[in-house]
């Protein structure tokens, strides 16, 4: 068996990355994927927390680099999926203590026993994200329906073209149809419009997804379909295997009659949108 | 206020407003052209082409544009008058 390398990364900060890899993990374990998420925000240490598995760290990726542990001391299980793992970034190093080729022997040694390893990669262009780069075979842009993150995806994607690692596929984040609706954010068709760059997926916005950071519970592993960003992660990750999935149709009701109609629908409860 | 300017038209949408900035900004970006060097590019244009024609500086319009795989510096100068020469030319 040979592991999919799956980046996700974005240049801007702030747009989700962490959140798309904890719950693209999440999801790909629960379709019974062996997965591990690597943090490589050496430095800013994050990826642990939003999965809920910080009081876990032992050993990090700097450890592993350094030669003070081996791969799997520092691969945290996660216990609610047994093929679900994390490999921690270091908390009190920086970018320069892990280089592009130590990526690529770290991902190479776990590509065996893995289906699946998903690299979260920190913001910016510089060494942290040429490390996350370098051994992706995959790599998922996260932006959002927003002029500074859409400018900095497509640097990302003329920097991830100039190192053969394109073309990269794009998920837009933190949509909110409502806007869309009135005009007042970037749609869907905008986006694609301006990257010209095939969309693996839409997650629009949803306080779920805070709430469940809150409580270290990546919104894809509720079992419940109830809210619309854990299905959007769900349907995300299936498209990663192949599937074909169409978008979620997340065009709000614009309008009076529209916003009435899903008053009513939401007194009846179903949810609108 | 929002919706009256919309109900008479007047405002542009701002995702509208988003979509277009994006693309000429991005053309920059891509072509790592900044967008002040258009700007005097321009000027120089218009000091050159004033010695001989009649036009209006305001009216030009110099850009870069984008297509899938060629980025193109397109230059838009109306003529003041037609055609007609700015002085007329000496006779013999």
């Amino acid at each position: 068996m040979n592991a999919k390398v799956i980046t996700v990364t974005s240049g801007k900060g702030g747009v989700g990355k962490t959140t798309v890899t904890a719950n693209l993990t999440a999801a790909l374990a629960m379709l019974g994927r062996r997965v591990v998420a690597i943090d490589s925000d050496i430095g800013l240490r994050n990826l642990d927390v939003v999965m809920g598995l910080e009081n876990r760290i032992v050993y990090d990726l700097v450890d592993v680099v350094e030669g003070r542990c081996r791969l799997n001391q520092a691969m945290i299980r996660d216990k609610r999926f047994s093929d679900l793992h994390l490999i921690p970034a270091a908390q009190t190093r920086d970018k320069m203590a892990v280089s592009p080729s130590d990526m690529i022997v770290v991902c190479d040694e776990l590509r065996q026993d893995m289906d699946y390893i998903v690299i979260d990669s920190p913001a910016g262009i510089e060494r942290g994200f040429r490390n996350a780069i370098a051994p992706a075979d995959r790599v998922l842009i996260v932006t959002n329906p927003e002029v500074s993150a859409v400018r900095d995806a497509d640097r990302i994607i003329g920097l991830i073209e100039a190192e053969n690692k394109g073309p990269g596929e794009l998920i837009i984040n933190r949509l909110k149809p409502q806007m869309v609706a009135r005009g007042d954010m970037l749609s869907i068709a905008d986006v694609l419009d301006i990257l010209a760059i095939d969309l693996l997926g839409v997650v629009p916005e949803d306080e779920a997804i805070l709430v469940s950071s809150n409580r270290g519970l990546p919104v894809a592993m509720s079992s419940a379909n109830s809210t619309s960003a854990s299905q959007a992660f769900r349907n995300i990750a299936r498209r990663l295997e192949g599937e074909e999935i169409p978008i979620m149709d997340l065009s709000a009701p614009a309008g009076l009659f529209g916003r009435l109609r899903s008053w009513v629908g939401r007194m009846n409860g179903k949810e609108g949108v | 206020m929002g919706w009256l300017s919309r109900l008479f038209g007047k405002k542009e949408q701002s995702s509208q407003v988003a979509k277009t900035r994006l693309q000429m900004v991005l053309t920059h970006d891509r072509s790592d052209i900044p967008p002040g060097l258009i700007e005097q590019i321009k000027d120089d244009i218009i000091s050159v082409i004033v010695e001989h024609l009649a036009i209006d500086p305001d009216e030009v319009v110099v850009e870069l544009t984008k297509t899938s795989n060629e980025s193109r510096l397109v230059a838009e100068i109306p003529i003041q008058g037609g055609a007609r020469r700015k002085a007329p030319v000496v006779s013999d």
